[in-house]
């Protein structure tokens, strides 16, 4: 296909828009609504907020560059005055029906929205008039809807319909009045949200965020009576540093636990030590399951948004996920038994703080099996990376010249294998790597399985162990969990192991981390970071980790033994469809 | 044998049902037992004449006599004095004349040609007046090519409104890649004062489903959908039974007429939004989906319900189908004008004196659609405008009442053609006001998928109210005619790419009455209650107090036998002083 955009002629595949052949081009047109991650079959192009329009001869009205695909012999115009007014027009309107509340918003400088506003040179919005007002959505422990600041991209639509197939966001009302939420305008507490964040990850505009747990963290900071540990997941290390200036995929382990200390954390561990905890936990559950006939495959169960998912869209189901805890759960079990008692500190005391690149988490650690007594949680508080960032800005910390320093010890030591938890197709990898030596009574020869690896939705391998084939499956996004659940369902799909994360790319792409905005090569370069540090650490397999080994020896004995099955272990609960 | 010397048709449209022609069916009916008639007279409840304004409606064929506004009580001197003795009720004719009415003279029925005539309830009457003729030919005698051949050569445009060439629309449905494809037919009127689409189906329901059929057979599709608003119960009910009884004689169904063709009409109901009659939001709601619109391309005849091919149609444009197949392309195409072939029905409301449908060839005057057959303008005022096209349509000012009706003479206007609704306003009608009135619909209708028209066309409407509130700047005009351009040629589907029409037009056909709403706080109609000014004319004051015990606020001064005074801080402008003064003393203005 052939067309010119201002007077460049190009020839484009065919299928592609205008957005896509101007951007080879390298000529600019702003958008606002269009969002693609094609690499994971997200599309949304729906064209509705209109700022992208262009002209093209022939043609009466202006055309939406971002879903218009190309004819052949097209001419198209991104420059005419009438376009440039429309756009101009179009970002004039959305201010018009927005709050303003650009100095005091969670999206401050770094919203879609306002960014397009300064592009555009924009000094004054010309249409005044009423105003849509809604009430904001803090019902859940993960993120909050302000509906009056939605701008109605149908972004966050796309992701929880196409990408999760969780549905819980569709346009409600009508005209003027029209929002994007779940149905009948319920509370998000009260739907099938699975708290993946995608649409917050999404969402161009202040419109949907995270919930803010800061102020719990520096509550607990400041008091001298509490005894403040926290535990940073493995995806926190390869994106933090976005946030903070470095570049995307740096490693920042070293800074991160320095800051943390700065900021006043009495001790600062990895839930890479717990993940090498639940590796033993998941490999001995599987081996016990794949040798005296129990129910297969078995499902890893660190990611609480695919935990709610299977929990409402697949009742029946509930039997094949394994009974581990996820890691930051395991990790707060241990430090209020284990810890405090090593510690000599009444657990009472303790405050766990998890920073985790996920949004679910916050909703995980208010579940009520995973609480202790009446309304205490192992874990404390559950704060993002984004929320971190923040943290560590607002200390004052000068983050870039603090010197690297080392997690501290008894759950601060983890392997290779922990570190690729926060890559999609890394937990399932991890047990592999355990469970191998397990059955064979050998290290395997080779630790890495590179068929389970990249950002293809279901990856498959089948790996011979001690004369067996083992069929392994991972999968992201929860649309690809759905096809593999159903799958199951039907006995069509014969696997003994799945990994499941909901984000995209695993937890590096969480809704908690720094935003990717459209860019999944963001998602992969942090995933890389990952496998590096698995690489770069003489202990590759969890079982090799000497604390989690002294944490059996001292206290729970064995991988599945009953006092690990009391603390590490939990329970799912059958929900219902909406 | 029974030998049915007289017929009696009694309008049975949704207007006359309502003015109790079903009281009148049964009334007649109880009369011609009395006189044991029943074997020579028969009553029929037929559909719309059109004629609305003077409902419910009788006909007596063979006589030829059209009688009005017929009541219960007048079916004792109908059958007493026609039926018995042959003598025309006068007092219930249109005027002296029994038949040749002037509403009927200059109409040209096509798409109506059996609305009025025949029962729609009974498949044997439609059968009677050619019916089923047409599919019957295309089956036995025609290619899909033949028939989509003849349908472009006969000129048929859409009648939804946007004029597209209706055989043009069947060939590219029929050229799509796909086995499974659909016909629709679009029965979601929603333009507020149209209803050529209810009448139809209310009046000739086997028209369509036939017409659909014969496009079932062109497009190569096997199964066909009626979308049609859950508030016409009446064409549902009549439509339904119509399927019923098309499918028992083997009209509809499996291997239709012995032919390999094979086709099934369901019907889906609307919930009344007016975006839905746009066809993406039409097959989105018909999916169970929200009704808004898709991108377009791709089109409906290669995208279209359940993402298959295609092709959606209008009711009146499927009203023409048969006939054109009855009577070839050349006859259709020999009426109406160069590039509007063929004729269309008009709903006339508003100001006029006739109310109701019309069906007139393209190209005729517009002045001769509202004096000759509307009978002109309502009370002996004078007509300022018609507005054309629905809410999204625009205003045609006095000036222009020469121009011809067709597609293109229209939009030149800066109006449209529209599904055909034609309300007509008068000297009381202030234009301001109208085009806020038009545009408050489509706010109200706007699906809210895209901003110009979710939040532009609010906009507009935020500042016409101003405007007609007395407190609107000559700046107001220009951003309404810059935001009315922009969202015409930014809003992602009809709705909103239509809906600034009635402000454009009316700002450039009547500016000045922007103009002394702004400047001179005055609205010219006196229809802007906002804008009014009540005074007292001292000369003509008698001093009753009739005014100050009337006013509710109270704002009126003044002692018995002396002049009185508004308090105009305090008026609230309900015109109550107005209608009361005894002595016209009260001005308006």
């Amino acid at each position: 296909m052939k067309l010119t955009i201002n007077n460049s002629e190009i020839t484009v595949e065919n299928g592609a828009t205008i957005l896509d052949a101007a951007r080879i081009l390298g000529v600019y047109i702003p958008t606002l609504c269009h969002f693609e991650m094609p690499e994971v079959g997200v599309v949304n192009r729906t064209g509705t907020c209109r700022v992208c329009m262009v002209d093209v001869e022939g043609r009466h009205n202006l055309l939406p560059a971002c879903s218009t695909v190309i004819t052949d012999g097209m001419v198209v115009r991104t420059n005419t005055p009438r376009a440039v007014k429309s756009r101009r027009t179009m970002v004039e309107l959305f201010l018009s029906n927005h709050p303003k509340d650009c100095l005091v918003c969670e999206r401050n400088q770094n919203c879609e929205l306002q960014s397009l506003a300064c592009e555009l040179g924009i000094r004054e919005v010309k249409y005044n008039g009423e105003r849509m007002k809604f009430k904001k959505d803090t019902s859940s422990f993960s993120l909050i809807r302000d509906p009056e600041k939605c701008v109605l991209c149908r972004r966050c639509e796309t992701m929880c319909n196409d990408f999760q197939t969780v549905g819980v966001y569709s346009a409600i009302h009508r005209g003027f009045s029209t929002t994007i939420g779940p149905a009948f305008d319920l509370p998000i507490i009260d739907t099938c949200c699975t708290f993946c964040g995608q649409c917050v990850s999404v969402c161009p505009t202040g419109a949907l965020t995270q919930a803010d747990n800061t102020a719990e963290v520096w509550t607990a900071l400041y008091d001298k009576d509490r005894f403040t540990v926290v535990q940073t997941a493995p995806a926190v290390r390869a994106a933090l540093g976005e946030e903070l200036g470095y570049k995307i995929g740096d490693d920042v382990t070293g800074k991160m636990v320095a800051a943390l200390r700065r900021m006043g954390f009495d001790r600062v561990f990895d839930t890479n030590f717990a993940a090498d905890l639940t590796v033993m936990e998941e490999a001995a559950e599987f081996i016990e399951r794949l040798q005296n006939g129990g129910k297969l495959p078995i499902l890893t169960s660190c990611c609480p948004a695919w935990v709610k998912f299977i929990e409402h869209q697949f009742p029946e189901l509930l039997d094949i996920p394994s009974s581990c805890k996820s890691p930051h759960e395991m990790f707060g079990a241990v430090a209020k038994t284990y810890l405090a008692e090593k510690l000599g500190i009444d657990r009472q005391k303790i405050t766990v703080v998890s920073v985790m690149p996920c949004l679910a988490k916050k909703y995980e650690a208010a579940r009520p099996e995973l609480m202790y007594g009446e309304d205490r949680g192992y874990v404390d508080c559950v704060i993002s990376t984004r929320e971190l960032a923040r943290m560590i800005r607002e200390s004052g910390i000068g983050f870039q010249s603090l010197p690297d320093e080392a997690f501290d010890g008894v759950m601060g030591e983890s392997s290779g294998a922990a570190v690729i938890f926060g890559v999609s197709g890394g937990v399932i990898e991890a047990v592999l790597r355990t469970a191998g030596f397990l059955l064979t009574g050998e290290p395997l020869q080779d630790v890495e399985f590179h068929e389970l690896r990249g950002i293809r939705g279901i990856r498959e391998a089948s790996v011979n162990i001690a004369g067996r084939d083992i069929k392994i499956a991972a999968a992201h996004g929860l649309h690809n969990a759905r096809r593999l659940l159903e799958d199951i369902r039907d006995g069509k799909a014969l696997y003994h192991a799945i990994e499941i994360m909901a984000c995209p790319g695993g937890c590096v792409g969480g809704g908690g981390q720094p935003y990717y905005r459209n860019d999944l090569s963001v998602v992969r370069r942090r995933g890389e970071t990952l496998y590096e540090c698995d690489r770069k650490n003489p202990r590759r397999c969890a079982h090799e980790n000497l604390e989690v080994k002294r944490l059996y020896d001292e206290m729970l004995e064995k991988p599945g033994s009953h006092k690990a099955h009391e603390l590490l272990h939990t329970k799912f609960t059958k929900r219902t469809g909406y | 044998m029974n030998r049915i010397r007289m017929h009696m048709l009694v309008c049975g449209g949704t207007g006359c049902v309502s003015c109790d022609s079903t009281e009148v069916k049964d009334a007649l009916v109880r009369e011609i037992m009395e006189h044991g008639l029943e074997n020579e007279v028969q009553v029929t409840i037929t559909g719309c004449f059109g004629f609305c304004e003077k409902g419910p409606i009788v006909k007596v064929y063979p006589d030829n006599v059209f009688y009005v506004r017929v009541s219960p009580d007048d079916a004792k001197i109908l059958v007493g004095e026609h039926v018995i003795k042959g003598r025309v009720v006068e007092k219930l004719l249109y005027g002296d004349t029994p038949s040749d009415i002037p509403f009927y003279k200059k109409q040209m029925r096509i798409a109506l040609r059996n609305c009025g005539l025949i029962d729609p309830e009974k498949i044997e009457d439609y059968i009677s007046v050619d019916g089923y003729e047409a599919l019957g030919r295309v089956l036995t005698g025609m290619t899909p090519q033949q028939v989509i051949g003849v349908i472009k050569g006969s000129g048929l445009g859409g009648r939804g409104g946007g004029g597209f060439p209706t055989g043009l629309k069947w060939e590219l449905t029929a050229k799509a890649a796909g086995d499974k494809k659909y016909v629709i037919c679009n029965a979601d009127e929603g333009d507020p004062g149209a209803f050529m689409d209810r009448s139809i189906l209310e009046g000739d329901p086997h028209s369509i489903l036939e017409a659909m059929a014969i496009a079932g057979y062109a497009v190569g599709a096997d199964e066909g959908v009626v979308y049609i608003r859950a508030e016409y119960p009446l064409a549902v009910e009549r439509l339904q039974k119509a399927i019923n009884q098309a499918e028992a004689f083997g009209l509809l169904g499996d291997h239709i007429l012995g032919s390999d063709f094979s086709f099934r009409v369901g019907i889906n109901l609307g919930a009344g939004a007016f975006v839905c009659g746009e066809e993406t939001s039409l097959m989105n709601s018909v999916q169970g989906g929200r009704g808004e619109p898709r991108i377009k391309p791709p089109f409906p005849s290669e995208t279209g319900l359940w993402s298959k091919p295609t092709s959606i149609n209008n009711v009146e444009t499927f009203a023409n189908i048969c006939p054109i197949i009855l009577n070839g392309a050349e006859w259709f195409s020999g009426i109406g004008t160069e590039k509007s072939k063929g004729t269309k029905v008009f709903a006339l409301a508003g100001k006029i004196n006739n109310v109701g449908l019309v069906e007139v060839p393209m190209g005729m005057r517009l002045g001769d659609i509202i004096y000759s057959i509307g009978g002109g303008v309502r009370g002996g005022k004078s007509f300022k405008a018609v507005q054309t096209g629905g809410p999204s349509g625009g205003c045609i000012p006095a000036s222009m009442l020469d121009i011809s009706i067709d597609y293109e003479s229209l939009s030149e206007t800066g109006s449209m053609m529209g599904s055909g609704g034609m309300i007509v306003m008068d000297e009381d009608d202030c234009m301001v006001n109208i085009a806020k009135f038009y545009l408050e619909f489509t706010v109200d209708e706007s699906c809210g998928k895209c901003t110009p028209c979710r939040i532009g066309n609010r906009r507009m409407h935020e500042i016409l109210s101003r405007i007609t509130k007395g407190g609107g700047t000559l700046d107001d005009l220009e951003q309404l005619k810059d935001l009315g351009e922009i969202i015409k040629i930014c809003s992602l589907c009809g709705l909103g790419q239509t809906a600034p029409n009635p402000v454009l037009s009316t700002l450039h056909h009547f500016y000045d009455e922007y103009e002394a709403h702004i400047v001179d706080k005055r609205c010219p109609a006196g229809a802007c209650t906002e804008l009014l000014r009540y005074t007292i004319i001292a000369e003509k004051c008698i001093g009753c107090t009739l005014c100050a015990r009337s006013c509710p606020v109270p704002c009126i001064s003044g002692e018995r036998k002396k002049v009185h005074d508004i308090i105009q801080e305090k008026c609230i402008k309900c015109g109550i002083c107005y209608k009361k003064c005894p002595v016209d003393a009260i001005e308006r203005k």
